[in-house]
Parts: C-alpha cells; structure tokens; sequence
C-alpha cells in the first residue's frame, strides 16, 4: 500500500495501529494521534520505521499542563518525515505520578527535549539516561511551566556586597501583580452571562425553542 | 593500594564557560579532558532563561510578539515570522500578498545578516581577525534597513499576524536591491581570506564531522543538516508565504565537517540575495496587513474619521483579538534551521501554551558526540560551526 497524502496516511496509521489509538485529528492540515501511553514506544518505532512513516526527525517534544483534568499533563511529540514530506503529531496523557517512557533509544534528540519536559512540567520519564534539569536554576524546586506556578516564581537573587555572594531571597515585589483581564462583553465572552443575556440568545438556541412552544400550547 | 590503580589517572574536568569569548554567549561546557583531548562534553545551559512559554501565557497574541525578537536576537524577524503564520493558521486568515513578499524579504535579509555574524566571529573563534572587522560593517546596514522599516535596529515587532506593522517606507526597496547587489562583492572578499586559507582549513577540515543519520537522529537542521548533504530546507519542501514562488538553490556539503557547514552557509548568502532581489523585483502594491478589523489595527487615517476603526483600535490595544481554539506546529527555516512554535489557543484572547521549538537547542545537544576525540581547541571550533545563539537556546 502507498500514500499519497497525509489524510491517507492517518487511515493508514490508524488502521495498523488500531489498539493504541485514542483519538485521530485532522486539524488545520495537520494530522495529530492521542495514543495510550504505554504503547508510546511500540507507535513511535512504528512511525519511525515504516515504510510508507519514515519519521526519522523528532522535531519537538514539549508538555502542555491542563490542570482540571485527571490526567493533567499531555506530552506532545513532532515528528518529520523527509522522505515523504510529512509531519505529524503524537500526544498522550500523563500526570505527575505516571512515568512515561522514554524514546531516547529511537531518537537520540529526546535526550535533552524529555530533560526540558521533566524540568518544566515533572513528568518523569522511564529509563532516561540522564534526567537532570536543563534550563532552570542549579538546585531550583518546582516545575515553572505548569499553571499554578506563578509568573513572578518564589525565589530572587541578588549579588550581597557584604557577604560577597549570590544570595536567594523570597521575592518581593515593589507593586503587586497584576494580571488584566481585558475580555469583555463585547465579544467573546462565551462563558459567562450578564443579566439580559438569556433574552439576547433564547431565540438562537435551538433547545430552548420547544420548551416554549410546549408551554405556548398548553396556554393556547 | 595496587599499582595499576596508582597509575590510572582521572580524567580532568575543566569548565568552559560561561564568561569565555567562544563560547557565544553564557554555554557553559563542563569537558572531560584527557591531556588534550575531549572526552565527555557536558553543556549546561539555562544561564540565560527567561522564561519566554511562561510569559507568552499571560500575554495578548499581540503582545507575544515581541518576545520572539528576543530569542534569536541575531535573526528576530525570522523567530516572528513562525508565530505569525501559527497564528494566521488558527485564525484562519492569510496575510495579503504584499505583506507575504516584504516578509521574504526581510526574512531572507535576515538570514545573510545571520550568517555574516556566524561566518565571520567563527573565523575569529579560529584565529582570523579581519573577516568580523569587515563583516559588521556590512551587518549593520542591514541593520539600518531594519530600523528604516520598522524603527528598531533589532527588536524588531514587525511581522504580525495578519500582516506586517507598516509599509516600507518610498526608496527603501531600492536600496535593500542595491545592497543585495552590493553584498555580494564582501561575500566574495570574505571568500577570499577564509575559504583556500590554510590556517583556516587547518582548523575546519574534518573536525566535527556529522554524517547524514547522525544528523537526522539527533534532530539536525538548518546549515546544519544541509552540511551533512540532506537536501533539505522547509522554505522548498513546504514553502510558506511566497516562497514557493521563488528561484533559488539549495546548497549541501558533501563532508558534513565545520568546513563544509562554512561552505553552505556562505552559498545561502547568495542564494538568499537572489531571493531578495526577486521578492523586490515581483512585489506587488496594495496592503500590508490583513484587511479583518478584528485582527490588524485600523490605520491612523481611518481612526480619525471612523467610530468603528476607533473602537477596534482601542479594543485591539487593550483586550487583543480571540483565537479561536486549536492547536498548531508551524516551523520556518530560520537561518540556524527548522524554528517551530507550537501554539495551543483555548478561545481567549491570550495563547493557553505556546512551545518554541529552537534549532540551535538541538545542535547544541550534539555537542558531545561531534567534540568527542578532538581537540579542545577544535570544541571551540565546533561551537562556532553550530551557530549557536543562546536566546533562542534558553528561551
């Protein structure tokens, strides 16, 4: 079987790897799979190694932090094919207490991406060879890029003329900070309702029509 | 104690960096040494993390423009243009074709002002003075093309989503044509002290060596792969803009050395020049941003005499235009090679999360395999041929 294009692929990929498969988008031309995490391995070597896959470039791997969900974190996978011109989209679902497994054995290029994960989000990664931070602070604590850390963070540094170091101290802002939440009703504002709303939307909302015309025949 | 303990000799740790001139910026490299040689190199990096995905968070898609400029801070517009068009891509517009020809513009002016920095300081990392004396001159009048075009000489904010901030201003598509001329002959004169030098070649021939799988599997792009003769760049394999409408090669090295990584960035020079030259000579008139109230600002003009354009300027500069929610990886080549962002929009007017994919982040993690069995001397040198930015790096 040959592939033409990335539709094709994704119902190629789909059909081959059913069991591991969540979920298939097709978004913006872009082809995304959610797969189960503890097939992670055996769907990216697939990828990797098919012939009508080819992804031998890992572009990107990078977390993303969805803090009402069970499963909090997704950990997102970019993968380049360059023989057939294809990119393509793994994600899966973890949280700070479900390791995920490494691929550093298929893409060397891992390596340092799962570091920024493990840095950023906590999401620990099973068998890296070498899961240390990467981009944050010798001995920082906590995970920035997840949502309830906070912008300004907990710690500041500053050089102490009297003790000739580095010190580390609470950080203190001179104003508080502040976060504008600009959104207003003018548009976009979808999740919340100002008195006199409903009036506005009744008629638009299809659901809502027969309720009224059954009250309507019960007067008539 | 046995003897052969006693003989056994710990490798010496040695830290270069983070305040080392070759070190290009704040890498910090923890080597391994035994004598001379490289046996382990460690970079640390992060020395320069600003927390750039964190910041992007609670910024308006507007105002997260800027912070690309910050990243490669060699080659902002570049790092613009991949937000840009990831943000084109959800709200589903396309920017109109004058805006689409002034980015390649600039994107293409860019990458030659890139590699005129990366040539010529590695040619200082090695040894030779002259080439970064004449380079910068040359650097900075692409400089001055940025400020004509947009006020800043780096910071640029120029590509928006939807558009570019301004037009070019009368004259200057002029000279950037002359310049893209003129150029050529430093290319030509920096050729003429670096390429058949000895000294040169005695430093970059065969040293760092990279070959094709090697490149793939440590996630190489850009010059970088192209050196290790991968034929492939994104503005022709998935051309964005108006790139697909442009004449241009794309030059592989054979040898995958630093040699060969100088070689192919030298040709891109010219190659990008011809780029330009086309985007200037097939510009068409008309506007420079999208043409949708929502997203790009009105012009003063309009605002002065429409209520309308008046409230989608203060409501765009206050509250910014909603994103519709979706998700996206855009990538350009950037001149150090395959930039991405990966935007996550959940509906609001500010990105849910915004990943920036940096090449140079990539590179730099192949440090130990290519510096290994070389030279310390030759570490420096390979530094240099990565191409490495640390803005971008620690983002």
């Amino acid at each position: 079987m040959s592939v033409e294009d990335l539709p094709s692929l994704g119902v190629y990929i789909e059909d081959t790897m059913q069991p591991a498969i969540l979920k298939k988008e097709m978004v913006h031309g872009e082809l995304m799979f959610t797969i189960k995490r503890e097939s992670l391995k055996r769907f990216i070597s697939f990828l990797l190694n098919d012939a009508n896959c080819e992804f031998k470039q890992l572009s990107d791997i990078c977390g993303a932090d969805y803090p009402d969900r069970d499963e909090r974190f997704d950990v997102v996978y970019n993968l380049l094919s360059l023989k057939h011109n294809f990119r393509i989209r793994v994600k899966l679902r973890a949280s700070e207490n479900t390791p995920v497994d490494s691929i550093t054995s298929l893409y060397s290029a891992a390596n340092w991406f799962e570091r920024e994960v493990w840095d950023m989000y906590g999401i620990f990664f099973n068998d890296h060879p070498d899961l240390r931070r990467i981009l944050t602070d010798y001995g920082f604590e906590g995970h920035p890029l997840r949502k309830d850390f906070p912008l300004t963070g907990f710690v500041e540094l500053r050089y102490d003329e009297t003790q000739k170091r580095v010190v580390y101290e609470p950080v203190k802002l001179q104003q508080d900070f502040r976060n504008f939440d600009f959104v207003s009703p003018w548009e976009g504002m979808t999740t919340m309702q100002l008195p006199g709303d409903e009036k506005a939307r009744k008629p638009k909302i299809g659901a809502d029509l027969p309720a009224l015309d059954e009250k309507e025949k019960k007067i008539g | 104690m046995s003897d052969s303990n006693e003989n056994k000799i710990r490798p010496y740790t040695m830290n270069f960096g983070p305040q080392h001139p070759a070190a290009h910026g704040v890498l910090r490299l923890v080597l391994e040494m035994d004598g001379e040689i490289v046996e382990r190199a460690d970079p640390h990096i992060g020395l320069l993390h600003r927390g750039t995905e964190k910041l992007i968070e609670y910024k308006t898609y507007m105002q997260a423009v800027p912070y690309f400029d910050r990243l490669d801070y060699v080659a902002p517009m570049n790092q613009e243009h991949a937000f840009a068009l990831a943000v084109e891509k959800l709200l589903k517009i396309k920017a109109p074709p004058r805006a689409q020809y002034i980015r390649v513009l600039f994107a293409e002016m860019t990458r030659v002002i890139n590699h005129i920095l990366n040539i010529t300081t590695y040619a200082l990392d090695v040894g030779a003075l002259t080439p970064a004396l004449w380079g910068f001159e040359e650097r900075e009048i692409g400089m001055e093309f940025y400020e004509r075009v947009c006020g800043a000489r780096l910071h640029a904010n120029y590509f928006r989503p939807g558009g570019v901030a301004q037009d070019m201003p009368a004259g200057l598509a002029d000279d950037m044509y002359a310049w893209a001329g003129s150029v050529q002959k430093f290319i030509d004169d920096m050729e003429s002290l670096l390429t058949n030098n000895r000294i040169f070649k005695q430093r970059t021939v065969d040293i760092g060596i990279v070959t094709k799988k090697e490149a793939l599997d440590w996630g190489f792009s850009g010059p970088m792969l192209r050196a290790s003769g991968v034929p492939w760049d994104l503005r022709k394999s998935q051309p964005y803009d108006v790139y697909g409408e442009m004449n241009f090669d794309i030059p592989t090295g054979t040898t995958g050395d630093c040699y060969a990584r100088y070689l192919v960035r030298v040709e891109e020079m010219r190659q990008s020049c011809k780029i330009m030259k086309q985007a200037i000579e097939k510009m068409p008139r008309g506007p420079v941003s999208s043409d949708d109230g929502k997203v790009t600002p009105p012009s003063r003009a309009e605002m002065k005499n429409s209520m309308e354009a008046l409230i989608h300027h203060f409501k765009l500069y206050t509250e910014g235009y909603h994103v519709p929610a979706g998700e996206t990886y855009t990538a350009v080549e950037a001149p150090k090679g395959e930039f991405g962002v990966y935007l996550v929009a959940d509906g609001t007017n500010k990105p849910y999360r915004c990943h920036i994919r940096a090449p140079g982040f990539a590179h730099l993690q192949g440090m130990d395999f290519m510096s290994k069995g070389h030279m310390l001397a030759d570490a420096v040198a390979i530094i240099g041929s990565m191409d490495i930015v640390f803005g971008e790096i620690d983002r």
